[in-house]
């Protein structure tokens, strides 16, 4: 495959798709197929041709408003229904060159015009099984180019230009990253994506497996062409059953066109892709985890150094990125790290793609510029909190991340300023809490989690946090002395500072945060034997009786 | 060096064949030992003593590190599942919509506990970690199939549906 072959592709399909007067886009995400959105899909196709109209129906991957699902995008009008179901597919069809359904349409303008989209630009836009379409909207120019026209260290040169920081959460600079695995010596090195979103209330990294897989496996054969790889491993949990159907047929896909295999782009460069199944272990998020997942072992951390750059699986070099570092990938070399780089704030470079959920209008996906304040993205992408309630929390970064009060809400969200407030940028979880949430239930909820989740090698971590849960059920029910309190913060430094891997360094930190931003409510707990939230089952303080 | 020979098949049963297949594409390597136990989970439902036995053996893996894999991992179930599954998503999205509450009903409505199956076999009840459908919580699975914005009346009715089966 050349750049000449790989244009005469995308001319074809997109002329293939220009003989259409319209493409219906019905989203088959896993939110929106769960509404049955296949059996909407087969509605429309049946309309279209009962009605005998010239009309593309196409499965595409998310649209990122769940909460409205199932979602139909027509395309060139550009008109979004929500809530479409098979008994709308006659006035769908019937409404295309006329008047658009009314009821159906959804007209969230504020939703969408905050959000840019890199990592997800053909979310939504393209088959998520049909490669020629991703090659139609510029898929695969970056790797040939990349293998024709750059050097090894030209690519690293602009992914380090381009300020990419790994979007896994822990924020390590991607271009450094690749220079070290480039720059290790070994006759044998592997590419290793991590898709173990084990963080509850994430779902980017399953989305973008779902919705567009081959943007990630570009990105990881132009990662394995820069560092000098030539095998590489998508590491997904067993719970993301369409992403890895999906994954397999765009592997199947790319290797058939010639983009996996021996001598891509008719150079010397050969790489190929295996999908590793993940076994449900929060755990084997982190890297050195991962690998000994990948060997077929238990999924324990080890110490680091020696880091994976420079021995990693089976003791070879190894690069592990994220999915969505991987997916940023592709636009960086066809648009150049400096395009990257004027996006987001100072440190905080591009975009950050953010799974909003919980006590929210709009749940779903959406993508926005590093630097957006979380306000903007809570109450005005987000529609804010429904039914009446009121903003009490906003919880990111997963079970490493903490809990966040209004008074918060103007900071800028990017990998620095959250982790300075107490929280941390984590995969890109998003969960909004109201007045009905307890923040020591929540702060339970998450000790119990990293409790249930730890290896149980380093005792601090195994041992702490199961004492950690103690305590907090112990204020849950009501039976809590302020000495706990200082036990509990005690504890969380003990944890946080002794703990060999990232899990138990950060699983204090939903405490913590929640003792700093909402002590109100453990003292409520404590004293007055109360929660105002209603949440936690407890005796009611024995009241004095006036004489 | 000689050929490596794998050890015969447990029995004639066809899915063993399967297991077989997964453990020779991976050349019986060791590391193939998780991808195996997908195999014969999907294949069997669950992992008894003699799947793990002769997937240790098959792989030259000692049975104490094969054993370790399987009770490492959440995914791994050692007993078998009920006819139907009921799986509540307890991840945060979902728990603060409330699953913990789905969660306690259908606890009392079978008499069973998370993790477990009814005396009759009939239903089992499991927690997951998070199913990634976020966006449409509370989430739960009726046997392998999502459902978003669960209400506690619409599973008790499902699993009265299950119960007269």
């Amino acid at each position: 495959m050349t750049i000449e072959e790989l244009d005469q592709i995308a001319e074809a399909t997109r002329a293939e798709y220009a003989k259409f007067d319209h493409e219906v886009n019905v989203c088959m995400g896993t939110g929106c197929l769960s509404q049955h959105s296949d059996q909407l899909k087969d509605a429309l196709a049946k309309q279209v041709e009962a009605q005998g109209k010239n009309v593309y129906v196409r499965r595409t991957g998310c649209m990122g408003l769940c909460a409205a699902g199932p979602l139909v995008l027509v395309d060139p009008e550009e008109i979004l229904y929500q809530q479409a179901h098979e008994k709308h597919a006659e006035a769908i069809v019937a409404s295309l060159g006329g008047e658009p359904v009314k009821e159906l349409q959804c007209d969230l303008r504020d939703h969408f015009d905050q959000q840019v989209h890199v990592v997800l630009e053909n979310s939504g836009q393209v088959d998520p099984e049909k490669i020629d379409e991703y090659i139609a909207r510029d898929g695969y120019r970056a790797l040939l180019t990349a293998l024709s026209d750059m050097t090894p260290q030209g690519v690293i040169r602009q992914v380090t230009e381009s300020g990419l920081r790994g979007r896994g959460g822990g924020g390590y600079p991607t271009g450094l990253k690749w220079g070290t695995v480039s720059k290790a010596v070994g006759d044998v090195k592997y590419v290793i994506c991590n898709g173990d979103e084990g963080d509850p209330g994430a779902f980017m990294d399953r989305s973008v497996l779902e919705s567009d897989p081959q943007r990630v496996i570009e990105g990881m054969a132009i990662a394995a062409y820069a560092v000098g790889a030539s095998k590489g491993y998508i590491y997904v949990r067993a719970e993301y059953p369409l992403a890895v159907q999906r994954l397999q047929a765009g592997l199947r896909d790319a290797r058939r066109r010639g983009l996996l295999g021996n001598n891509i782009g008719n150079t010397p460069f050969s790489f190929d892709v295996e999908i590793r199944l993940g076994a449900g272990a929060f755990v084997c998020g982190e890297e050195t985890a991962l690998i000994a997942s990948i060997e077929g072992r238990r999924g324990m951390p080890k110490p680091r150094p020696p880091y994976p750059a420079v021995a990693g699986l089976w003791g070879k070099p190894t690069l592990i990125n994220n999915v969505e570092t991987f997916a940023n990938i592709a636009p960086i070399i066809r648009k150049g790290g400096k395009w990257f780089a004027s996006m987001g704030s100072d440190r905080s470079k591009g975009t950050k793609v953010f799974a909003l959920t919980g006590k929210i209008t709009n749940t779903g996906l959406v993508e926005v510029p590093m630097g957006i304040s979380l306000r903007q993205i809570i109450e005005v992408i987000g529609g804010g909190v429904p039914d009446g309630h009121k903003f009490k929390a906003v919880q990111t970064g997963g079970p490493s991340g903490g809990c966040l009060p209004e008074s918060m809400l103007d900071i800028g969200v990017s990998y620095d300023a959250l982790l300075k407030v107490g929280s941390i940028m984590g995969s890109g979880g998003m969960i909004v809490m109201d007045d009905t949430s307890c923040m020591v239930n929540v702060a339970k909820f998450f000790i119990e989690f990293c409790m249930t989740e730890s290896c149980g090698k380093c005792i601090p971590c195994r041992a702490g946090t199961a004492q950690l849960h103690a305590l907090l059920s112990k204020i849950c029910a009501g039976e809590g002395t302020m000495e706990d309190v200082e036990l509990i913060e005690d504890l969380c430094d003990t944890v946080k500072s002794s703990s060999l891997c990232g899990l138990g360094q950060t699983a204090p930190n939903p405490v913590l945060s929640t003792l700093k931003y909402f002590r109100h409510e453990y003292i409520d707990h404590i004293q007055n034997k109360r929660c105002t939230a209603g949440v936690c089952n407890m005796k009611p303080a024995e009241q004095e009786v006036p004489a | 060096m000689p050929a490596y020979t794998p050890p015969p098949l447990p029995s004639d049963d066809k899915r063993w064949k399967i297991v077989n297949g997964t453990m020779r594409k991976n050349g019986f390597a060791r590391h193939a030992l998780i991808e195996t136990l997908h195999t014969v989970q999907s294949s069997f439902g669950y992992l008894d003593d003699d799947a793990i036995r002769f997937v240790a053996l098959s792989l030259r893996v000692p049975l104490s590190q094969a054993y370790g894999v399987v009770t490492f991992y959440h995914y791994f179930s050692l007993k078998p599942p009920g006819k139907h599954t009921m799986t509540i998503c307890s991840g945060t999205a979902c728990y603060i919509k409330g699953t913990d509450k789905l969660l306690a009903a259908a606890e009392k409505k079978l008499g069973i506990s998370q993790g477990q199956t009814t005396p009759d076999g009939a239903i089992s009840l499991t927690a997951a970690r998070c199913v990634g459908a976020c966006g449409r919580a509370p989430v739960v699975l009726t046997d392998g199939e999502l459902v978003g914005q669960m209400t506690s009346q619409q599973m008790i009715e499902q699993l009265e549906r299950w119960a007269v089966e």
